[in-house]
């Protein structure tokens, strides 16, 4: 059962073979079981998700379900809910119950889909281990003792422990990539404004976008039929008419053009990671794809331009935090700057302040033009980067993450090695183009196999082809549907 | 030593929209506190800003208005800064592009026209309210005005005296309640003046460190602060102090002003472009489009006024000094009152009145209408003009309409000649000795024979067939 696909699901509820509230409860128990020591979630409200079991069971009943109606989805606890208490990873938040639903979980709602439960990330999403949230560190199913990737880590490892039948996540820098890499699952960023920002609590608004991490593309398929279209409350939303996401899925690959940028392939790529993605690559060619190199020059530039833009963004977007309307406030104070000082003193984590430090610096006057307007600038070369590139080929693809998991610790006090593990995934939230992750392998280490992902980027608004992509090649590989021991 | 005081003038607006500048929570005043704050006013985790057209509208109309440059594309940025009230952490306003580009108002100074050159107007959005007084060692937060949206207009430095401030203040008033942008509502915060003051010597060019004063919202006050703060400023200088840029605040109680902090002190706002927000793109059509629901303006239609009706400089300038007074001089003249004698009563009577009690034209107790009804009856001739002003009087009190008043109160003129005939005639028989001094040559004896038939009829008798039929009875 935990292993069926989203469209295996979906057929047995419709023919009754099994009811949501049954589903639920079997995720709900092995959630029981399993998240004392995993941590993929921070919240888990079993009434709240079984009664939306139940009302899906009578949509099902009544003959007005959708493809996910009934399917119990893991949301990344970045999404404000209503009547469920929305995080952010971060104790500043950690009382905060969401008065109002976030235009991604409007959409699950009407679609039918059940709320299992709210995901444990990295504080506000920054950190590519998981190792930031307040809440406590996430186990990576196949190795107990490593990170799960970051920041969308607890939905990683939710999926890969079939602690859901699929997630969501978001993505700033490669935060759905990255830990779908590390856990083996399939994850997608779709294209900047596909999937509306409101009610998505803002890391770096350029960069952010929400997605699905799924066991296949196919699975991703159908979550992106419900993530996506317009939001009027989101003034970066694109209005666009709705697709079918599924519609080119097995769609022959022959033909395609298939781009490797050579940035992606030099000094700071793990070997065993290269070999996997040499192995997939071997693969599509065999699927008849035609492979070919092309250039992405400004990729190195990518981390400093990031590291420029997005704690600015984050400075300016985490000063509503400020404890006075809701949200952590200290407990004792002597006037209102006193107060503004401890309550961020004490509700936001190491990294978070980093950022903040980091943000406000690059704004300050006198600093802002050589920071602020130059990562802009460079930011603008990286797009025209892609831009190039997709004059060659149709898809481009390389590794997601330079390496496997590394264990808990490992580079916690090492920041830049830490940003480092998003040197492939950042360009492309700064060319707001869609990208994603498929499981290509596995690499041992300590004689334990380690997931090992494929990135692939595609033009604007290609996902449809993308998914295509992955799911050709999922149809004669078996990595995505690799289980990690002991769950 | 001649001194020369250096004016130029932020006036923050508040636009007449029904919703707020980024979100569809009302922006009507005087709720509870907190009632009309929705998620996005009060910045809950996620919320998002939508920029309401309605707000961008009242921009163009204020462009077109001051003859400015409408930018095609014009960009939100972040002001970033700590306060209670400012629920996000930052305002959303603009900076490197405004939406109004350089522009320029005529005010009258006087008897002298001068231009006023306007550098930009920008769109942004209130803060909130910090009440604290309400609460026991505690301050309240109401974000009721949290996200209400505002134009910024500046000047530059164009003006030479608190006279010519107030003078541009005012009419800058009058104007943006003329386009119909702004209630101009200076109690409740509508139309908020920060006034930039510097002084150097008469004849040269570098201007003098300037101090801003915050938040003037009356023109009283404006006028006093401004004084106040160029001899003080002067003074300091004479006994060999330096100006420190500052921001202060005027205190009506005192008359004083007093810095509330030095710019050196002063926030890094760190403003950069919303990534919320695209680059607001308005094009010609949208211009054309807000063209065409514009009101005549005022300049126009002082010119219409001198043109088509033949009004004096003077009068027309007066008459379009309000919308409101424009609008209702139009409806005296379009109620069928020729144009010059409407604005004699306009400007004579209503306003003498208006004055008096200290009241706007909106509220005078005759209607435009009415006023018209009463002038017609001077016209006709069924009342004098002395007579008229006592039907006026009574119209203002509120006593009725011009014909009752004319009948309750007897003011008809008598223009039936046989009745004057047999007056004059009486006249004539019982003042025998003045009819002999007139025949004598004494003019002035006339005079006093009409005077005479005037309070035989109790003032009612017409006084020009009155002239004409003692005219023809010594003639003959």
């Amino acid at each position: 059962m935990i292993n069926k696909s989203l469209k295996q699901l979906g057929s047995m509820l419709q023919a009754k073979e099994i009811s949501s509230v049954e589903l639920t409860q079997e995720y709900l128990n092995r959630i029981a079981v399993l998240n004392p020591e995993i941590n993929a979630y921070i919240t888990v409200d079993a009434d709240n998700t079984l009664a939306q079991a139940k009302a899906a069971d009578q949509m099902l009943a009544s003959g007005k379900s959708g493809a996910l109606t009934g399917i119990p989805i893991a949301q990344k606890d970045i999404f404000v809910a209503k009547g469920w208490k929305t995080t952010c990873g971060s104790k500043m938040l950690e009382t905060f119950i969401g008065p109002y639903n976030a235009n991604v979980i409007e959409r699950f709602d009407a679609a039918g889909a059940v709320n299992l439960g709210k995901t444990n990330m990295d504080e506000f999403a920054m950190g590519s281990s998981n190792e930031t949230s307040y809440f406590g560190k996430v186990q990576n199913p196949w190795d107990r003792s490593r990170v799960p990737g970051g920041s969308s880590g607890g939905s990683a490892a939710a999926v890969a422990a079939r602690l859901c039948a699929a997630a969501t996540g978001t993505d700033t820098g490669g935060s759905i990539r990255q830990p779908a890499s590390l856990c083996g699952l399939s994850g997608l960023k779709p294209t900047y404004g596909l999937v509306s920002r409101y009610g998505m609590i803002a890391f770096a608004s350029s960069l952010d976008q929400a997605g699905p991490m799924a066991k296949s593309c196919e699975d991703m398929a159908l979550m992106m039929n419900v993530m996506t279209g317009f939001d009027e409350r989101d003034s970066t939303s694109l209005q666009r008419e709705k697709e079918d996401y599924t519609r080119d899925l097995n769609k022959p690959l022959a033909g395609l053009k298939v781009g490797l940028p050579k940035e992606y392939f030099a000094e700071g790529l793990g070997a065993d990671v290269a070999k996997v993605v040499e192995g997939a690559i071997a693969e599509y060619r065999k699927l008849g794809a035609e492979i070919v190199d092309i250039s992405l020059p400004n990729t190195m530039l990518s981390i400093p331009v990031y590291y420029v833009l997005a704690p600015a963004e984050a400075s300016s977007n985490l000063s509503r935090f400020d404890g006075v309307r809701y949200g952590h406030r200290a407990a004792e104070y002597t006037d209102l700057m006193d107060m503004y000082c401890k309550s961020r003193a004490e509700g936001f984590g190491a990294e978070v302040k980093r950022r903040i430090l980091i943000g406000t610096y690059v704004l300050s006057a006198g600093y802002y033009d050589a920071y602020y307007l130059k990562a802009q600038q460079i930011r603008r070369l990286i797009a025209q980067d892609f831009e190039n590139a997709f004059k060659q080929c149709d898809i481009i693809m390389g590794p997601t993450a330079p390496s496997t998991a590394f264990k808990a610790g490992e580079k916690a006090d090492d920041p830049v090695s830490m940003y480092l593990q998003d040197i492939y995934t950042i360009a492309v939230n700064l060319a707001g183009l869609p990208g994603m992750s498929i499981p290509a392998g596995f690499a041992e280490q300590e004689g334990k196999p380690l997931p090992v992902g494929i990135q692939v980027i595609g033009n604007y608004f290609d996902e449809a082809r993308m998914l295509n992509v992955g799911h050709a090649y999922q149809q004669v590989t078996d990595w995505h549907l690799q289980m990690p021991e002991g769950i | 030593m001649e001194w020369e005081v250096v004016i130029g003038l932020e006036t923050h607006t508040q636009l007449q929209t029904k919703t707020k500048i980024f979100s569809g929570a009302s922006t009507a005043f005087g709720a509870e506190p907190n009632t009309q704050a929705c998620v996005v006013s009060i910045a809950l985790p996620g919320v998002l800003p939508v920029l309401n057209k309605e707000a961008v509208k009242c921009a163009i109309k204020f462009g077109l208005a001051v003859d400015a440059e409408i930018a095609s594309r014009s960009v939100f940025a972040r002001k970033n800064y700590f306060y209670p009230d400012l629920p996000k952490g930052y305002q959303i306003s603009q900076y490197e592009l405004p939406v109004v580009g350089k522009g320029s108002m005529t005010v009258l100074v006087g008897n002298t026209e001068k231009t006023i050159r306007i550098t930009r107007a920008h769109l942004e959005e209130d803060a909130g309210k910090s009440l604290h007084g309400d609460f026991e060692g505690m301050t309240g937060i109401d974000l009721n005005r949290a996200g209400t949206p505002l134009l910024e207009i500046v000047t530059e430095p164009d003006m030479r005296s608190a006279a010519e401030a107030v003078a541009y203040a005012k009419k800058l008033h009058e104007l943006v309640q003329w386009i119909g942008i702004c209630d101009g509502n200076m109690q409740e915060g509508s139309f908020r003046c920060d006034v930039n003051v510097s002084v150097r010597k008469k004849g040269t060019e570098k201007l003098g460190t300037r101090r801003e004063i915050k938040n003037l919202n009356s023109f009283k006050f404006m006028q006093q602060a401004i004084e106040y703060e160029t001899r003080w400023q002067i003074e300091t200088l004479e006994d060999g102090g330096t100006i420190h840029q500052a921001t202060v605040l005027f205190n009506p109680d005192t008359g004083e002003t007093r810095a509330m902090r030095s710019k050196e002190e002063a926030n890094d706002y760190r403003y950069f472009p919303d990534p919320d927000l695209l680059p607001l793109a308005i094009s010609e059509s949208d211009i054309s489009a807000v063209k065409a629901e514009m009101p005549e303006l005022p300049e126009a239609m002082k010119a219409r006024f001198m043109g088509e009706y033949g009004l004096a400089q003077y009068d027309a300038t007066a008459l379009t000094a309000s919308r409101a007074l424009a609008d209702y001089f139009v409806a005296v003249v379009s109620a069928g009152t020729e144009a010059k004698i409407a604005a004699n009563w306009v400007m004579g009577s209503v306003a003498a009145k208006l004055n008096a009690e200290d009241k706007a034209i909106g509220e005078s107790p005759i209607a435009p209408q009415a006023l018209a009804q009463l002038l017609k009856r001077i016209s006709d001739g069924t009342i004098s003009n002395n007579a008229a002003k006592q039907v006026f009087e009574a119209m203002w009190a509120g006593e009725g309409d011009a014909d009752s008043i004319i009948e309750q109160k007897g003011l008809k003129q008598v223009s039936d000649s046989g009745a004057i005939e047999a007056i004059i005639d009486e006249v004539l028989a019982a003042n025998a000795a003045m009819v002999e001094e007139f025949k004598a040559g004494k003019e002035k004896a006339f005079n006093a024979l009409v005077g005479q038939a005037m309070k035989a009829s109790k003032g009612k008798a017409n006084p020009a067939q009155v002239n004409e039929v003692l005219k023809r009875k010594l003639a003959g």
